[in-house]
């Protein structure tokens, strides 16, 4: 250290082998290309999307009502019409099947949708900001964490008559969000002492891009990871409460439902053919995220990502 | 107390004076304050304009909570900032943020600094965008020109900062501060992770930047031998205070404080006319720095200076000018009151 900097020759340009490449080199590029190396996410990927496109065009598949019941066509086995029999109802459990996924789908994206916008909106302001406002929002946190999940939802269930999809998405929403909100914020914490995020603040740049140009960024893997993951723990709650009878009731199908409907002696033994598709419609439905969540994790995982 | 000579005064870009960062110590179940960590504790210094002021001291000594505060990226406990003549210790943030423009800074770790998820492009252009008006194609024609000042090629533009060498991402880091032409630059330990042989090259193009566009540096460092070729004084820091601050010719030649003489030892000397040895006998530094939270009553290096006496332990020295211009705070150097 001592010598002359003057003596330096100056830099040679240090050559990059990927300096003509034309693939981007983009962090979020990279990590679409270590995802799709995922055999088993790929193979998950592809499941799941034939599920969603059998749940989508449910109608060009049956053409009967899943709704309507028929007295005199009750826990009938497979015939040409009804191919996987009917319910207690007379109802048609193919249909059913195809239906029901949608609303398990439909319910599961959502209630995920929803505990996505409030975790990042409660965690970005917590974890930005601090102070006061961030203490009530893990103090109410705290509280949600603490009222057990199960208690609350029959509470609610049990009180309101008709429970309706928007109804049945917010409770679980409602229950799930703590824990997306504590990630996003705990995540926050540790960027806001970063050295990138003060240069950001000495450039003078807003609140407002300071989280969207570079929180988010930054964070999006673990809140992707999460909220896929989450979105599989919804559709088994959706499943849980319905066999308990605390579900979104009839004649709506769903997953939960059909199982529920085959909670006696009577039709699990005679009748597999009428719970066995939606209870491995859940468990390929939920396997298939949860692949998709590691996948994810691996791809955005910041060790094979060096800074 | 003011270091600052009246007929220097108009040329003075950074006024800094009795300023002091004390963080809170949070203890007990309820997190109330149950003490303070004085980080910067009544740092007064000035800095001319055109001037590189380097601040040494080990790790932990506040330089970079110095800075920090100076920037306003934490508010100062107490004392004055002026930049231009005109105070902006107290600003409101959304009254500060012009003159972000003005000062700019250049951290430390080159790994840590850049938004791994932007390319060098949108690094580089954010201050414009966040500052100025300027259009899509104005902001991009900018940074070419910078990129290019700074040593890089305008291709890489497109690249992103894991596609980089840590000299190389310095270059961007010193790219981004300067594309909104500041006056001031704070330069955090800019070279302390690189490699020595690249340190050089990033120093001289500092120096070569600070020559063409007439900047003024806050130079921080942690030992004396890189701020050396780049200062024109040099300030050395401990525990959160100035120890001493002089010319850079009379400080390398003729330390004082103790502390000063003891961190000159430790890095070796090339004997030249120009740069003559220092006469003092060698003192070596032992122990470690004392927890800056409970730091010693009196001179607060006592507790590792070999020519501490019993005055040290009750009295705190004040910075007081013993030659024109330098200024130490020792009690080797002043009569007992
Ligand atoms: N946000 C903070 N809250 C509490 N204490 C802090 C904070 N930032 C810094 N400190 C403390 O202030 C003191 C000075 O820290 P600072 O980072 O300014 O030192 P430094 O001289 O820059 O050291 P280094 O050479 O390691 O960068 C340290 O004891 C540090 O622990
Ligand atoms: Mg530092």
């Amino acid at each position: 250290m001592q010598s002359n900097p003057q003596e330096i020759q100056p830099e040679n340009p240090e050559t990059n082998p990927n300096a003509n490449k034309e693939k981007s080199n983009s962090p979020f590029q990279l990590a679409l290309r270590r995802f799709l190396k995922n055999k088993m996410a790929l193979i998950s990927v592809f499941i799941l999307l034939i599920i969603i496109i059998l749940c989508i065009l449910a109608p060009v598949f049956t053409d009967l009502d899943p709704e309507k019941t028929n007295l005199l066509l009750i826990e009938k086995g497979p015939s040409e019409e009804h191919i996987l029999g009917t319910n207690g109802m007379g109802q048609d459990n193919f249909s059913r099947l195809l239906y029901g996924g949608r609303i398990s789908l439909i319910v599961g994206l959502s209630a995920m949708f929803f505990t996505l916008v409030i975790g990042v909106v409660l965690g970005s302001i917590g974890g930005y900001y601090g102070g006061i406002i961030d203490n009530i929002i893990m103090r109410a946190t705290d509280i949600m964490l603490m009222l057990p999940f199960l208690v609350l939802a029959l509470t609610i269930m049990a009180i309101v008559d008709k429970v309706t999809i928007g109804l049945f998405v917010a409770i679980i929403a409602l229950t799930a969000w703590p824990n997306l909100t504590r990630i996003i914020r705990g995540m926050y914490l540790s960027l806001r002492e970063q050295e990138f995020v003060l240069g950001a603040r000495a450039i003078g740049a807003s609140d407002f891009r300071i989280i969207f140009k570079h929180f988010i960024p930054n964070a999006i893997g673990p809140i992707i990871v999460n909220a896929t993951l989450m979105m599989a723990t919804m559709i088994i709650a959706e499943s849980a409460l319905s066999f308990i009878g605390f579900g979104i009731p009839q004649p709506t199908p769903t997953w939960g439902n059909m199982i529920s409907e085959a909670q006696n002696i009577r039709i699990l033994r005679n009748h597999p053919e009428a719970w066995i598709p939606p209870g491995l419609g859940i468990l390929v439905t939920v396997l298939a995220i949860n692949f998709i969540g590691d996948g994810l994790r691996d791809a955005f995982d910041p060790k094979s990502n060096r800074r | 107390m003011t270091i600052l000579s009246k007929e220097s005064a108009q040329d003075v870009l950074v006024d800094v004076q009795n300023v002091k960062k004390y963080f809170p110590i949070k203890g007990g179940i309820l997190k109330r304050t149950i003490g303070h960590l004085k980080a910067v504790d009544d740092v007064s210094f000035h800095i001319h304009k055109g001037e590189t002021l380097g601040i040494v001291g080990e790790s932990g000594s506040g330089k970079s909570t110095l800075g920090r505060v100076i920037l306003r990226l934490l508010d100062p406990t107490e004392g004055s900032i002026q930049f231009s003549g005109t105070e902006i210790s107290h600003l409101k943030r959304r009254h500060f943020r012009p003159y972000r423009r003005d000062m700019q800074i250049v951290f430390q770790d080159p790994f840590a600094s850049l938004n791994s998820k932007m390319s060098v492009a949108e690094l580089i252009e954010e201050p414009l965008l966040v500052q100025t008006s300027l259009t899509r194609l104005e902001r991009k024609e900018k940074a070419i020109e910078i990129i290019e000042k700074v040593g890089l090629r305008a291709a890489d533009r497109l690249k992103y900062p894991h596609e980089f060498s840590g000299g190389q991402r310095q270059r961007i880091s010193i790219a981004r501060a300067l594309i909104t032409n500041p006056k001031f630059v704070i330069c955090d330990e800019p070279v302390s992770a690189l490699d020595v042989s690249i340190q050089a090259q990033v120093l001289n193009l500092m120096k070569d930047l600070q020559e063409d566009l007439g900047l003024t540096y806050l130079f921080i460092a942690h030992d004396l031998s890189v701020v050396k070729h780049i200062s024109d004084r040099v300030a050395v820091m401990y525990l959160g205070r100035i120890v001493e601050i002089a010319d850079k010719h009379s400080l390398y030649s003729n330390p004082l404080h103790p502390y000063t003489q003891a961190l000159l030892t430790s890095i070796p000397v090339i004997d030249t006319d120009e740069n003559p040895a220092p006469k003092e006998e060698k003192i070596k530094l032992t122990g470690d720095l004392p927890n800056p939270a409970n730091p010693p009553s009196g001179c607060t290096f006592r507790t590792r200076c070999p020519l501490a006496h019993d005055r040290c332990a009750v009295e705190r020295p004040e910075l007081t000018e013993l030659e024109k211009g330098h200024f130490v705070s020792c009690h080797l150097y002043t009569q007992e009151k």
